[in-house]
């Protein structure tokens, strides 16, 4: 299936939404049984489960909007399955590879933060169901904000090493992180013109925690977008690869 | 016998000869993270409850490790986390000492009394 | 005074009076104690290797959030039982580099490959339900901790056989390749199923006296037949056939009679020459060393700051 010629803002805003959650949510899940201590690995698996939760919940509604318009029937994993990477909409930081410790609580500190504000406009939305996955997934995000904020602390004020780690993931991370707060036109359509307290709130908060860690924002002079639209870095043809190997190898089967 | 309170580790074991300092930690465990003990309030109105231990760096990362360690299927509602070298334990040769003489004390408890079927709610 | 405490000691073991961490204890009850649990430990965390392979490619957004939950639980019991085990006087670090030195093992199951889907159905199938076998009288144990420790385990352990094989159950009525899926998996799972339980009883130095102590409280032979028992009822729900000419139903012993294990490939494993023995550890050391300056950070940060909540 593709999604690519859809115009409805709603179903398209609902699958960047469940794309952003699910690709990072993969991305998360991939330290299980990897991580640097296992309370931590517990951790980072309990905000990955929380992703993959909240990808589910929009897709299922993207999927009933979908199926009412297109009349097929289509589920959450014909969305996440069997989509290619042009019909995905999640933000470019969401695909990068996890790199190291840092660069991972970095780039899941950095989208927390952003849906941390997003969601808050979300809640208030006049559309119920969105609004009631948004009051859901909050509680969640404040969690995932609370901890990845403490981690970028802790290893900015932690030792030399990590300083210079943290520091150089930010150099990594920090191109892609404008296109979060960059919106488009099926965001604005549904949020309206609070996107700009959203930005605002996203670049203090950053802000605070990096001052905080003893780091300053990176003055980049270029930003990288356009996951939104569907146009990705390599990375995400990899992570499709993986991700829907049995469904493409043994389609019209039940799992 | 001086004193009823001695300080133990959690899981100390007290007489031993072959302690943990047989074992030459490694650099590496001289710079493991603390042990903490976990308390967790399973509903409102009951007592906080020792469910487990766990390794963190400070106590803000214990909370959290024990919000994200213990509490994975609604056991909770409320942490109370602990160093684990700040519990103070009695010494188990002191038990006989410090309990037994509880036992003969049997008018302590309700079963003592011998009072006539008639009498309701007491 | 020696002999007395032991016999003190063993009269509690008899009494089921569980020992607690602080109490007198044999030296030897001790360290028994600290290689099986630490021993148990290491199984759940290295077996998070093989099933997290296949987090990444779960054919369902459901069954990824299942698998995920799965191996984070594991996570959970590695971590209960290096606390029990820690309780003991070793430190959860000391076990670890007893683990990446190759002195301390771990079970010999998870050397094995993941290499279907179906393996995932078959893990939570077979292999936790082997190991549900061992861990249900793990929780009437003699060592408190350990007990405790498994309670725990055992609770949440239920749905990951039940996972697995409703898994299977799937699988099993879908199409030709998840039968075939379905049925290479068991077949692949069922012998190093039945050498998870350990060597016979009478090739099984330790477990006379763990019987004394109640640290285990059936053999290796006993638990072993036990399960085939189970899953060769099981089995016939899924429809599939477990591959081993010799099982057959007992009406004198009122047992399955089955097959002659091959001991020699259990040792090959044992010894680190399994298909994966060294994956497994490979990738233990890396998570391991890669998350050392992690560690250290959290140190130096938590002393500049000695933080309150």
């Amino acid at each position: 299936m593709t999604t690519k010629e859809i115009q409805n803002p709603l179903i398209n805003f609902l699958l960047h939404l469940g794309d952003n959650a699910l690709i990072l949510g993969h991305r998360n899940s991939e330290w299980c049984g990897h991580g640097p201590v296992l309370e931590q690995d517990i951790a980072l698996t309990n905000i990955a489960l929380d992703q993959i939760g909240q990808a589910r919940n929009f897709y299922q509604y993207a999927a009933k909007l979908i199926s009412e318009t297109s009349g097929e029937k289509i589920t959450e994993d014909s969305i996440a399955y069997l989509r290619d990477g042009w019909d995905f909409k999640n933000c470019l930081l969401t695909e990068l590879p996890n790199g190291h410790w840092g660069q991972t609580v970095l780039k899941q500190f950095l989208i927390a933060a952003y849906q941390y504000y997003l969601y808050q406009v979300l809640e208030k939305n006049s559309e119920e169901q969105l609004s009631a996955i948004a009051t859901k997934s909050l509680k969640e995000i404040s969690y995932h904000l609370r901890w990845s904020s403490e981690w970028v602390i802790r290893l900015g004020d932690g030792t030399d090493d990590s300083k210079q780690k943290i520091l150089d993931a930010l150099e990594i991370v920090w191109p892609y992180t404008n296109e979060l707060t960059n919106f488009t036109d099926y965001e604005i359509e549904i949020i309206g013109d609070t996107y700009k307290n959203i930005k605002d709130n996203w670049i203090e908060k950053v802000y605070v925690v990096l001052t905080e860690a003893g780091l300053e924002i990176p003055s980049t002079v270029y930003n990288h977008n356009g996951g939104k639209q569907g146009n990705h870095t390599e990375h995400l043809g990899y992570i499709l690869t993986e991700m829907q190997f049995l469904q493409r190898a043994y389609p019209n089967s039940e799992w | 016998m001086k004193t009823f309170i001695r300080k133990f580790f959690y899981g100390d074991y007290g007489e031993e000869k072959n302690t943990a300092s047989e074992h030459n930690p490694s650099r590496q465990t001289i710079n493991e993270w603390p042990l903490w003990e976990v308390f967790i309030r399973s509903k409102q109105g009951l007592d906080h409850k020792h469910v487990g231990s766990l390794h963190a760096a400070d106590a803000t990362m214990a909370m959290e490790n024990a919000r994200d360690v213990y509490t994975r299927r609604n056991e909770g509602i409320s942490i109370w986390i602990v160093e684990s070298k700040n519990i103070h334990a009695n010494n188990p040769d002191d038990a006989d000492a410090l309990f037994d003489p509880a036992n003969d004390k049997i008018y302590r408890h309700p079963s003592f009394y011998e009072l006539p079927d008639e009498l309701k709610h007491m | 005074m020696g002999i007395n405490l032991e016999e003190q000691f063993q009269q509690k073991i008899d009494q089921e009076i569980k020992i607690e961490p602080k109490d007198w204890m044999p030296q030897k009850y001790r360290h028994t104690l600290i290689r099986q649990i630490s021993q148990h430990a290491h199984s759940e965390v290295v077996g998070m290797l093989p099933e997290g392979n296949w987090i990444s490619r779960a054919p369902s957004l459901k069954r990824k959030a299942i698998l995920l939950a799965k191996i984070q639980d594991e996570a959970g019991h590695g971590l209960y039982l290096y606390s029990a085990a820690e309780t003991l006087g070793i430190s959860r670090d000391e076990m670890y580099e007893q683990l990446h030195s190759g002195k301390a093992k771990y079970s010999s199951i998870f050397n094995y490959p993941t290499l279907t889907w179906a393996d995932m159905g078959a893990i939570g199938w077979l292999v936790d339900g082997a190991a549900i076998l061992n861990q249900v009288p793990l929780c009437r144990t003699s060592y408190g901790p350990y007990a405790r420790a498994m309670i725990r385990v055992c609770k949440e352990e239920s749905f990951h056989q039940r996972q697995g094989f409703e898994s299977l159950l799937v699988l099993s009525k879908g199409t030709e390749d998840q039968k075939r899926m379905c049925q290479e998996a068991i077949n692949r799972w069922w012998w190093p199923c039945l050498m998870m339980f350990g060597p016979p009883d009478d090739q099984s130095p330790n477990t006379i006296q763990s019987m004394q102590w109640k640290i285990k409280r059936f053999s290796n032979d006993e638990l072993r037949q036990k399960f085939v028992n189970m899953i060769a009822e099981q089995i016939k729900i899924l429809g599939m056939t477990l591959p081993d000419p010799d099982l057959e139903w007992n009406e004198e012993t009122m047992q399955y009679d089955f097959g002659k294990i091959n001991w020699e490939e259990l040792k090959q494993v044992i010894q680190g020459n399994g298909p994966c023995n060294k994956e497994r550890m490979d990738a233990r050391r890396k998570a391991w060393n890669d998350g050392e300056w992690v560690r250290d950070a959290a140190n130096a940060y938590a002393a500049k700051h000695s933080k309150q909540l």
